[in-house]
């Protein structure tokens, strides 16, 4: 128990945190604090470029087994799952429309790449290593979810989803997957030898710039949570809490299932409990535009990514740690 | 200076509807428009802005075209089929040309 207090003291006062309560605090102090959109997209670009690299080069250091193979199975089959009990907790705790429980329920099935990013940064300061595959399986946890939520839709809704063609390949070549996947193969390819090439690029600046990038997202969330108040119940926060907890529940079994490392562990439980704000809502603008956007991202941004940020990541460390690490 | 009558057509629309959007016109054989961002506004679903917006759900934009007035309907019939459901304003002015031929 000490353990774990004192991980979540240590995650609350480091820097990547501390920055993202800062962004939060501004917000809601109406300071003009703001960077740039065209510099974020930029951060949010080297974040993707080097979490993508490392990845690839930790595979091929360790080469590829059937667990990898496995682990991209059960991550797709998460994502895939999640939403039905997302759209089942929605319906037991809010009073949300079928559409608007389907369309954050979809959110939830998906991925956040920040807090995966954070995860890997947490699970690296405490000494873990985790398995460097498990990008990949953040880039195939993306999309499967908004095939669910598009499901529920059609299976429980009285109006249909605008399930297009071009929508399927605008979800699966988003920038941020086709950047992920391609750095982790480029990483892949070129191995340790391509490290030391761009080490000093993309390993000493990672943290500074993952400071300012959660400013950012800071700024983000307590702007979206100050205009979206109204729309938050108290079934809507608590779901917003207790999702993403069941989430890393089913991280954490299909992790320690599949033999993971506690880092392994801790990243899967970190998927499965975190929640997407950037794919899935311009893909749900498209298939569901009838569904109200400032639920789907209240929820995720303003509710789930904080307390995965800032608890949910702390206690998902200590039980990977607990449970994996023996 | 000699001008022409014409019809301004702007449809505010989300930015993830843009591409949808002008492909239906290009397909309506309306090849002529201007995007522009927008960058805030205010509607029935209350105000919004474009700081603080993370990735395109939540953008807007503003695609205007400039037909010749018998363009309009199928112009319309386009956009119509494109922007039905979603959020946004279609707005029909009339204009003056310079040059007819353009249009």
């Amino acid at each position: 128990m000490d353990g774990t207090l004192a991980i979540a003291a240590n995650n609350l006062t480091s820097p990547i945190i501390l920055f993202f309560i800062l962004g939060v605090a501004a917000a809601f102090a109406r300071s003009d604090l703001s960077i740039p959109e065209a510099i974020a997209k930029g951060l949010s670009i080297y974040l993707l470029f080097a979490i993508g690299f490392k990845g690839g080069v930790s595979v091929a250091d360790h080469g590829i087994d059937t667990t990898l193979v496995l682990s991209l199975l059960a991550g797709m089959v998460l994502s895939f799952l999640l939403p039905v009990l997302a759209f089942a907790l929605l319906r037991g705790m809010t009073r949300l429309s079928t559409i608007d429980a389907a369309a954050v329920a979809g959110h939830y099935g998906s991925i956040s790449i920040v807090t995966f990013v954070a995860a890997t940064s947490v699970a690296t300061s405490a000494g873990l290593n985790p398995e460097g595959y498990m990008v990949a399986v953040a880039a195939v946890m993306e999309a499967p979810a908004i095939l669910s939520a598009l499901w529920i839709v059609a299976r429980f809704g009285k109006q249909s989803a605008d399930m297009e063609e071009g929508l399927i390949r605008e979800i699966l070549l988003n920038g941020s997957i086709v950047l992920l996947v391609g750095a982790f193969v480029i990483g892949w390819i070129t191995g340790d030898e391509g490290m030391q090439m761009i080490a000093p690029f993309i390993q000493a600046p990672f943290q500074g710039v993952l400071c300012l990038f959660l400013l950012d997202m800071g700024l983000i969330a307590g702007r979206g949570l100050r205009e979206a108040r109204s729309v938050l119940t108290p079934g809507l926060f608590a779901f917003g809490v207790i999702m993403p907890v069941l989430g890393a529940g089913f991280g954490l079994g299909t992790g320690m299932l599949l033999g993971l490392s506690p880092g392994g562990v801790l990243l899967f439980m970190t998927l499965a409990a975190s929640a997407s704000y950037i794919a899935v809502p311009a893909a749900m603008r498209v298939a569901l535009p009838e569904a109200n956007p400032s639920i789907y991202l209240t929820l995720s941004l303003g509710i789930t990514f904080p307390f995965n940020l800032t608890l949910g990541i702390p206690i998902y460390l200590a039980v990977a740690n607990a449970l994996a690490g023996g | 200076m000699q001008t022409h009558k014409a019809k301004r057509v702007d449809i505010i629309i989300e930015a993830v509807m843009e591409k949808r959007l002008t492909n239906a016109l290009h397909k309506a054989e309306v090849t002529g428009y201007t995007v522009l961002p927008v960058l805030a506004g205010s509607g029935r679903s209350g105000q919004w802005t474009r700081e603080g917006e993370i990735g395109r759900a939540g953008g807007m934009v503003n695609v205007s075209c400039i037909v010749r007035p018998e363009r309009v309907d199928p112009l319309l019939d386009a956009a119509f089929a494109v922007v039905e459901r979603h959020i946004g304003v279609v707005s029909v002015v009339d204009c003056e040309v310079l040059r007819a031929e353009r249009f």
